[in-house]
């Protein structure tokens, strides 16, 4: 592709840019109808299904409803940081999406990074603040809860995520997107179960969905963090929500997927792209669907006990398996890998219970 | 205690001063700069309260240091209502005690109705009352369940979704035998207000032989969840020396290890003539609390499974003049209704309406003692605490 958009820096800026944003609201439709719809059949019922037909048309409603609604700032709050917290949590949505690569020859969108992973860890660790900012300006006893409580849990979350991308870049030998994508004939996910299933854990973590969906934790905290929003920002909140497991879901379909790579490299890149990041979709749909709350000391005992410890003795056996083969792991050691993983986690699992692990109070 | 003297001793009396309801409850400024505890007052609008329950946490962090329970939103006088309603008029009231178990609450009512009256209930009419009461209390187990799942934190509502789905068969049951689906009015004094209709055995048969599936397939999802383990275990625990001191019943009372149940401890109705068993938990925590409420409904349909093929023919209702004037007296009636003891005292002092009417609810009761559940916990805790006593805010407040 040789096009003057590519080879001009501002067109290719411009065209792109409008590109991710149409991506990310598309998406994030996408899969609000997914997850609505495909709560259905999970608890025995229909889900949406008025408008339009299946009620394809029901996330377009959903934003029509919340955008027309009033717009109420409490008198009490932190005018500033209540106003910039839902533009900082979006942010990172559209960063992320900066390095993704969509098609083999483009590589990144925008940038095609030679750290995109380093720049994705960064990128994805910022929402936080505005999360906090949104808590902590709300001037909300509920929501300053929850924003105690995101830093924290997201705080400790980071390291585990991190390290299993840590065990990617030693397998891949390569820190860009694009380059972790082509890295390896076979997928991160057969390679290394244990690293995908670390990593699914402390995204779900980030992204504030399943059973760790705390700092939202609608029987205790109400609504958590935004329950002083409504509107426009509201809705920038809930985008932010969708956006943030949409680029979590992109970046595990190419760290661990392969990404745009399919049964015929030169076609159809972004159609085995979407679809990688749909799958990935599914399953958290599915477990967020199945699965009770963790309270916040088992949420933080979870990380530092269970997916810490795993997450070293991925890099470490990921390491000496790059050492012994010379940075090209064979095919064959993704059946040892799998065995591994099992007896790894079905093992450390009888010394980690999150109930186990409880502290007993005293006052 | 005479009614006579009774009465005149009230007239005498002097109206005591207007107290402040919640005379108890100190006033802190909840703002002041430089103190280090954090009070929060979840409820009575909180997703989570069953109804209009307030909480009146102090927290220091996450941690619970104290814990004032507050209610009375939804205070609606029902027992001043009865003094000016004749006996049968304040049937349909008890429907809105807990409005969950809306049949047990007509069942406790009539049966003290009776003893005052010293009316004799049909055999039939017996059966139908055991059989409406055991359905009931499948109907408001699951709820129950359903519920503290929803409070512990499975934010879609899907366990409670599943659970609806065998609600709904029992709801088209009652609709079948009187008409309502939550409200049912259908216990008279002196038997039931119809009989039972043609279809119904049928389906109560087709879905006692269906539940103990569903029921499995609950504990598939559920029993052994590691998250629901580590959430419920040691969670909440109320001591045996505790739930007894004060005065717990039902499942609550049950779940700390005390074989409690009206049903074999104080027989009434017919109950003395099935086979069933009381089960019990070890420690109280909510987990036990959930066990007892999932093996109960195994003992319910156990009672169901022997009742439906016994019943036999013959009159549903005794009859009793339309202004039933008991004789000048006092009487308690009392069931195992799914929540607890519920308790009617009724005085009669020979008129159409009754003197006094007294509720013992059962859910008030254990409501009591959930500050001592909760303190030193988490706030979720305190939470899925307050959602394992199944509590009715209908009943806590009437």
């Amino acid at each position: 592709m040789n096009s003057w958009i590519l080879d001009n820096f501002w067109a290719h800026f411009a065209v792109f840019t409008i590109v991710i944003l149409a991506f990310v609201i598309i998406g994030v439709m996408a899969f609000i109808y997914v997850e609505r719809r495909g709560f259905g059949p999970f608890q025995l019922r229909r889900g949406p299904n008025r408008a339009g037909p299946f009620g394809i048309l029901q996330p377009i409603a959903d934003a029509i409803k919340v955008l027309l609604k009033e717009d109420v700032v409490p008198d009490r709050a932190d005018k500033v940081l209540h106003t910039l917290g839902p533009v900082i949590v979006f942010l990172p949505v559209l960063l992320i999406f900066a390095v993704i690569p969509f098609h083999g020859q483009i590589g990144g969108l925008i940038a095609n990074l030679n750290v995109g992973i380093v720049y994705v860890a960064a990128i994805s660790s910022l929402g936080v603040v505005g999360v906090f900012m949104a808590g902590w300006g709300s001037e909300n006893k509920y929501s300053l809860i929850a924003a105690m409580r995101v830093v924290g849990a997201m705080i400790s979350y980071e390291i585990p995520l991190v390290l299993s991308l840590v065990a990617v870049v030693l397998a891949t030998g390569s820190l860009s997107m694009n380059g972790i994508a082509t890295g390896h004939p076979l997928p991160m996910i057969l390679l290394m179960p244990l690293g995908f299933l670390i990593f699914l854990a402390a995204s779900m973590a980030e992204i504030n969905r399943g059973p760790f969906d705390l700092l939202e934790a609608d029987s205790e905290l109400v609504a958590g963090f935004h329950i002083e929003y409504s509107g426009m920002k509201f809705a920038m909140f809930y985008l932010a929500e969708y956006g943030h497991a949409l680029a979590m879901s992109a970046v595990a379909a190419t760290v661990f997927m392969k990404g745009w790579v399919g049964p015929w490299d030169a076609y159809l890149g972004w159609f085995w792209f979407i679809l990688k990041t749909l799958m990935i979709f599914v399953l958290l749909v599915w477990l967020r669907v199945t699965f009770p709350r963790m309270r916040i000391d088992q949420m933080m005992s979870f990380a530092w006990k269970f997916l810490l410890p795993m997450a070293l003795i991925n890099l470490l056996v990921v390491g000496i398996q790059v050492v012994a083969f010379g940075g090209d792991i064979p095919w064959w050691m993704m059946f040892i890998n799998f065995g591994l993983a099992g007896v790894l986690i079905l093992g450390w699992s009888k010394f980690f219970r999150p109930g186990g692990a409880r502290v007993e109070y005293q006052v | 205690m005479k009614i006579d003297e009774a009465k005149t001793e009230s007239v005498i009396l002097e109206i005591p001063k207007a107290q402040p309801v919640m005379r108890d409850v100190e006033i802190i400024d909840t703002d002041a700069p430089g103190d280090d505890v954090f009070v929060l007052n979840m409820g009575p609008q909180h997703p989570s309260t069953h109804g209009v329950f307030r909480m009146r946490v102090t927290f220091s962090g996450e941690l619970i240091e104290d814990m004032q329970p507050i209610f009375g939103y939804l205070h609606r006088g029902i027992e001043k209502l009865a003094e000016t309603r004749t006996y049968t008029q304040f049937i349909p009231m008890t429907d809105r005690l807990s409005y969950l178990t809306s049949m047990a609450n007509n069942h406790a009512y009539v049966v003290a109705v009776e003893k005052l009256a010293g009316i004799e209930v049909p055999e039939r009419a017996e059966y139908i009352r055991v059989i409406m009461n055991e359905l009931m209390r499948i109907s408001s187990h699951l709820m129950a369940v359903g519920f503290f799942l929803n409070d512990l934190g499975c934010s879609v509502f899907t366990p409670l979704l599943y659970m609806y789905r065998e609600r709904e068969k029992l709801l088209d049951l009652f609709e079948m035998v009187c008409g309502a689906r939550l409200t049912y009015n259908y216990m008279r004094i002196g038997g039931v207000s119809q009989d039972l209709p043609e279809e119904f055995l049928g389906y109560a048969k087709q879905f006692v032989k269906e539940m103990p599936s569903y029921i499995e397939e609950y504990e598939q999802l559920l029993a052994e969840n590691e998250i629901l383990l580590a959430r419920t275990k040691g969670v909440g625990v109320l001591t045996p020396e505790m739930a007894v001191n004060s005065s717990a019943s039902g499942p609550v009372l049950r779940a700390s290890g005390i074989k409690w149940d009206l049903r074999k401890a104080d027989p009434y109705s017919l109950y003395d003539r099935f086979d069933f068993d009381v089960p019990v938990g070890e420690i109280g925590d909510n987990y036990d609390r959930y066990r007892v409420r999932i093996e109960e409904m195994r003992q319910s349909l156990r009672i169901l499974e022997q009742a439906i093929p016994q019943l036999p023919e013959g009159e549903v209702r005794t009859k009793v003049p339309q202004f039933l004037r008991p004789p000048k007296g006092e009487a308690y009636g009392r069931i195992e209704t799914p929540q607890g003891e519920l308790g009617f005292y009724l005085v009669s002092d020979g008129g159409i309406a009754p003197y006094r009417l007294h509720i013992r609810p059962p859910t008030l009761i254990n409501v009591t003692a959930l500050s001592e559940m909760v303190v030193g916990s988490l706030l979720a805790d305190a939470i899925a605490t307050f959602g394992s006593i199944d509590v009715c805010l209908g009943e806590i407040d009437r």
